[in-house]
């Protein structure tokens, strides 16, 4: 990825039409939470001061408060592009004298990113896909056994043991509610899955999915259709 | 105020005033008082509003408003995070209600906030938000309990789809019609409560029965950033913990079971977690939860443990530090969170209930200074273990653990 650079005003996007760039901007301005989030920029730079990712990346809340509030869609783009996913959504940023909230801003941006499956988008939650599978299907956003050797060896030896003690361990806990349970946080009732797949599908959560992953899709939307069915034919 | 340059009477005036503790005025406070918008939609058939149970316990918050916490009749609002991956976190909680004698209810009617997928990948939109979280709020209030909120990103996130809804009429129609359908009211709670509030306002009746003497203890601590940088005007300040100038949550509770907390210059600084990040990018995780948070710990205070009162503020600095190891960094702080400390504090079985062989951290240099035989209850662990796997023994129990175990030491 490019690195950042900080006062360029070259448009890094050019081959993107400006009405498309112009579009996206547009969709992210009329979200209702836009104005709460943004009411200009002293460029004081406290924001990045307390942001974690400013540390670690080429990334700026202040250039995108500024970049918001001067309306260049350029900038803005490019932000969608490259920038978004560094935030850590801590809100550090809040700390604003102006109660700019760039981090909120961030979150209006990813959705737009989402809704519009911007490719870099999809790349990006390319490996976080089985978290949105386990958030959706089984209403926990993590489980015991996601913590593989593979996926977390940074994690050290730690997770060897446990995988070897998983189930035994989950029978060791006094919560009722989590005692035994190995493929989610807790047990959670059918009725209520059902109801958080309603969820769902109402409000349009389901199709978005789409976006960023048509496989996905595909399963999430047809093991929720199924429940709901056998739900309804119980009723 | 007039000064005489280079006199220094402005910096003295200044260091002066930094001295005094903090107390604000609430009808001086920046920000609306939600709950009066909550009753006015009330009182126009739009909402219910699920009152805190009596008896509750009033705290002062960051403007000086009152805010109600609920001693009892709860719904534990169970975090996904803390019940996968850190169950000792849950189990403190509860076994606290229990050795109170307080009523409470583990329910099984609750879905994740989805929160911690909003903030990683932005696969959501607010009107999925705001239905998820009005659906475990009417379970909590068709049971006849009040919601406790045991994560803090959950408690945080509430707290702005509840901004949300407040001030959209056409968000409230869209989740009233979503209830409707799911046959439930739309209840929104009168406060919105974190457990660590509940242990910050409990902390003197807790602190009345601790077996543990914790006084020879140090501790930093990190205050989530989804507890006190959302919607920040609900998070707790008392103007004689800190001064009033930094949320009282955690220290209050380790000042009153006796333990010294010490101060660090990146007390402000997020964890590291990064929601995404923890999941699938983790080098920017433990890079920050070593370099900006346990190095300056170590550096500047060294302490015998860093206390949390959040999931993903737990799970980031406890597993990061295993990396920094490898790397002979200067790392080596065990983790935990208020209510495991306060449950050890009290007696509580070091695995059975604090479930200590989920961290990753040396937690063996802390037990031995606190005097916890902890072989001793790691081989009736282990023992509970082993007759599981034989069949011999279904699970460990409350039965199994209700009662404190660890010897007085004060």
């Amino acid at each position: 990825m490019r690195a950042w650079e900080a006062g360029k005003q070259a448009d890094c996007y050019p081959h993107v039409a400006r009405e498309e760039k112009e579009r996206l901007f547009r969709e992210i301005k009329d979200d209702e939470r836009y104005t709460d989030y943004l009411y200009g920029c002293y460029e004081c730079g406290i924001c990045v001061s307390a942001c974690p990712s400013a540390r670690f990346y080429n990334y700026s809340p202040r250039v995108i408060a500024q970049a918001m509030a001067r309306e260049d869609t350029d900038r803005v783009y490019e932000i969608l592009i490259e920038d978004i996913w560094n935030c850590a959504q801590c809100f550090s940023c809040t700390r604003c004298p102006r109660q700019n909230n760039p981090g909120g801003l961030v979150s209006i941006i990813r959705e737009v990113a989402v809704r519009n499956g911007i490719q870099e988008t999809r790349d990006v939650l390319q490996g976080y896909s089985r978290v949105i599978y386990k958030v959706m299907l089984k209403g926990n956003q993590v489980s015991p056994d996601m913590l593989q050797p593979e996926f977390f060896a940074d994690w050290g030896t730690w997770v060897e043991g446990f995988t070897k003690n998983m189930r035994e361990w989950r029978r060791a806990i006094p919560l009722e509610s989590l005692r035994g349970v190995t493929d989610a946080s807790w047990r959670t009732d059918h009725k209520t899955l059902v109801e958080l797949y309603t969820i769902w599908f109402e409000t349009g959560n389901v199709e978005l999915i789409r976006e960023v992953d048509e496989g996905l899709y595909e399963l999430l939307k047809n093991t929720m259709e199924e429940e709901l069915e056998d739900a309804e034919d119980e009723d | 105020m007039k000064t005489e340059p280079g006199s220094g009477s402005c910096i003295q005036q200044i260091l002066q005033k930094k001295a005094q503790p903090v107390r604000r005025d609430p009808a001086k406070a920046p920000t609306h008082d939600v709950r009066e918008e909550l009753f006015e939609l009330e009182a126009r058939g739009e909402l219910i509003v699920h009152r805190v149970p009596e008896p509750y316990l009033e705290v002062q918050t960051k403007f000086g408003r009152t805010k109600k916490i609920p001693v009892e009749h709860t719904w534990h609002h169970k975090s996904c995070g803390q019940c996968g991956h850190i169950p000792g976190y849950s189990s403190s909680i509860v076994w606290l209600h229990r050795q109170l004698g307080l009523d409470y209810v583990d329910p099984t009617d609750q879905t994740s906030c989805t929160g911690w997928n909003y903030y990683a990948s932005g696969a959501s939109n607010p009107a999925a938000q705001t239905a998820v979280m009005c659906r475990n709020f009417a379970a909590a209030y068709q049971a006849g309990y009040y919601p406790l909120i045991h994560c803090g990103t959950s408690y945080g996130h509430y707290k702005e789809v509840r901004e949300e809804l407040v001030h959209h009429q056409h968000l409230r129609d869209e989740v009233r019609r979503i209830m409707d359908k799911l046959n439930k009211p739309l209840v929104v709670p009168e406060e919105i409560v974190h457990y660590s509030e509940w242990v910050h306002a409990m902390r003197h009746r807790i602190a009345e029965r601790q077996v543990i003497d914790m006084s020879h203890i140090r501790a930093c601590i990190h205050a989530a950033c989804h507890y006190h940088k959302i919607v920040v005007e609900d998070a707790i300040y008392d103007p004689n913990i800190l001064k009033g100038e930094r949320t009282a949550i955690i220290t209050g509770v380790l000042q009153a079971l006796g333990i010294t907390v010490e101060d660090y210059s990146t007390w402000f600084d997020c964890c590291g977690f990064g929601f995404r990040h923890i999941l699938v990018e983790r080098d920017f995780t433990r890079s920050f939860a070593i370099s900006r948070k346990i190095e300056v710990m170590k550096r500047e205070v060294n302490p015998d443990m860093v206390v949390v009162q959040d999931t993903g503020c737990y799970t980031t600095l406890d597993k990061s530090q295993f990396i920094g190891k490898a790397h002979q960094r200067d790392v080596g702080i065990p983790a935990f969170s208020d209510a495991q400390i306060t449950a050890l504090a009290l007696g509580a079985h070091p695995f059975r209930v604090v479930q200590m062989h989920w961290g990753s951290t040396d937690w063996r240099p802390l037990m031995a200074k606190l005097g916890i035989d902890w072989q001793t209850y790691k081989d009736e662990f282990d023992a509970d273990v082993e007759a599981i796997r034989r069949g011999d023994k279904k699970a460990v129990t409350w039965e199994d653990c209700d009662a404190p175990v660890v010897t007085k030491t004060k």
